[in-house]
């Protein structure tokens, strides 16, 4: 997978790597998205946690997510809060809820400038360095 | 729910300059607030036994209630931060009141100050959500996520939120302490530019230095007192908690549990209120909270707005002091501040005419903590 224009200036907003959150951002990286899965109580979850949010069960593994969801809300951002973001404004940040499991917040730069609430969506992975990728949605059309 | 009647009052009053206050520090916008509302009320600094704080938002210290006492050269008997953002402006009263209650302390002031304006305001621009990687920066992106849902399931408008707005300006158009007096239309609000869609400029309140502060004590010592006492009649906390995109209803907040509360507690109703004071650091707050603690139906907050029925002489007036959209965008201990002197009846030519019961809502992180007072001046008498 190549890096596309503009996307490395997104390295410099990747959270510190921990215990925690190693294996979601190497799946990422490597163009998949996982989610942690509850043996106890078989609920998906996001962020990964040491226990489930659901059950406080231990038992935990990961499992590949669809990446297919719906938009559940989001916003048009204006502001150039972060250099990274600013070749993309306006851009849409949108709550998805994932059609196996948890709701997650990512970015969507949309060609058409066009998003609605119930919009179907799938995840989109970027490289944005060697070792890094960055989550976005984007509709399905 | 027991019963808080006519027990513990609010005595004193005080706030700084609202805007830009160069060179005047977090615990001076403190102190100097403290000392206006001692005044106010005729009490010396050494008799407070308790100092209570919420801790200024862009900075956000540890031990600070410790700190404000020393600038006051005062050692407490009570002291203490609460963290639930913009609620614990009504929290730490409830705090207050219960220390008071098991006679750990008799004279509490209540206090905050930020100079984020002209300090450093990093912290209103940090990112939300898992990561900085989502794009999602600042209140009002959030916040305007919580509107879009709420135009998605009950049709409120642009132009409805445009009126959250402009009766908030218009009511700050007679405060002379408010940082923006000047009204605008529906039009100005429609050309304001957009931060977050569907929120523009005019739907945000603005950063702010400032300080406010209270001081409660009980009714029988508030007798002795230079002002009217004004009575905490109804206290009530409900608190959605969890991140605001993983709730699962995104388009309500603990108005309803919180309300019900202090309802319960003040032995009334909705119909027993003169005019409110709520939380608005963005229009679909206030809009949402009338409609959670039942002034209006759900789905109704945007039209009861639009017919203009929350201004001065309509029949329900909030914000009267033009909120944290147009007063001052101080993270709501100015509410507090302007529902006493209302019951008081010092507000001049934005005075609610025979007001006796004064509803003030309190909200923090987005719509992520809620707490609500009554407050009458009404008494045993």
């Amino acid at each position: 997978m190549q890096i596309k224009e503009n996307f490395n200036a997104f390295e410099d907003l990747v959270p510190p790597i921990t215990e925690l959150n190693k294996s979601y951002r190497e799946n990422l990286a490597g163009g998949r998205l996982v989610l942690q899965a509850c043996m106890l109580c078989n609920k998906n979850q996001y962020p990964f946690e040491s226990f489930c949010y659901e059950c406080g069960s231990t038992d935990l593994t990961e499992v590949s997510s669809t990446g297919e969801g719906s938009v559940y809300s989001f916003v048009k951002v204006h502001q150039p809060y972060h250099p990274a973001f600013k070749p993309f404004i306006p851009y849409f940040v949108s709550t998805v809820q994932l059609d196996d499991g948890p709701r997650m917040l990512a970015a969507m730069f949309e060609s058409d400038d066009i998003l609605e609430i119930g919009d179907r969506v799938a995840a989109r992975i970027e490289k944005i360095s060697e070792t890094e990728a960055m989550l976005l949605f984007e509709k399905i059309r | 729910m027991k019963n808080l009647r006519n027990r513990y009052c609010i005595v004193g009053v005080g706030n700084t300059a609202y805007g830009k206050n160069p060179g005047v520090s977090q615990v001076a916008h403190n102190i100097l607030a403290i000392r206006s509302a001692l005044e106010d009320a005729g009490l010396e600094a050494k008799q407070l036994d308790g100092i209570l704080t919420k801790a200024p938002t862009s900075t956000f210290p540890m031990l600070w209630g410790p700190k404000i006492a020393e600038a006051l050269r005062v050692q407490p008997k009570v002291t203490g931060t609460i963290d639930q953002a913009g609620a614990s402006n009504i929290g730490l009263i409830q705090y207050a009141v219960s220390a008071i209650e098991l006679g750990q302390a008799e004279y509490i002031a209540i206090s905050y100050g930020d100079n984020p304006r002209t300090g450093t305001r990093a912290s209103y621009a940090r990112p939300r959500g898992e990561d900085a990687l989502a794009g999602l920066f600042g209140a009002p992106s959030s916040y305007a996520m919580v509107a879009k849902r709420h135009m998605y399931e009950y049709g409120t408008t642009p132009e409805q939120l445009a009126n959250v707005a402009i009766a908030h300006r218009t009511h700050a158009s007679m405060n002379p302490g408010a940082q923006f007096q000047e009204l605008f239309t529906l039009e100005d609000y429609l050309a304001s530019r957009w931060v977050a869609e569907p929120f523009r400029l005019l739907d945000c309140c603005p950063v702010s230095d400032g300080g406010a502060a209270y001081i409660i004590t009980t009714e029988e010592n508030a007798k002795e007192l230079n002002k009217e006492p004004i009575y905490i009649e109804g206290i009530g906390q409900g608190h959605p908690s969890w991140d605001f995109f993983r709730r699962p209803e995104l388009a309500t907040s603990g108005a309803a549990i919180a309300g019900k509360m202090a309802f319960d507690s003040a032995q009334m109703t909705t119909d027993d209120v003169d005019f409110c004071e709520i939380y608005d650091c963005f229009t679909i707050v206030p809009l949402i909270s009338l409609e959670e603690y039942g002034f209006v139906k759900k789905g109704e907050g945007g039209s009861f707005y639009e017919e203009k029925r929350t201004h001065l002489g309509g029949e329900l007036p909030c914000n009267t002091s033009g909120g944290l959209l147009s007063e001052t965008g101080m993270p709501g201990t100015q509410l507090v501040v302007e529902a006493v002197r209302q019951l008081r009846g010092e507000c001049e030519n934005r005075q609610v005419e025979g007001a006796q019961v004064g509803l003030v809502s309190q909200q923090g992180g987005i719509m992520t903590t809620h707490a609500t007072m009554l407050l009458s001046n009404i008494g045993a008498n």
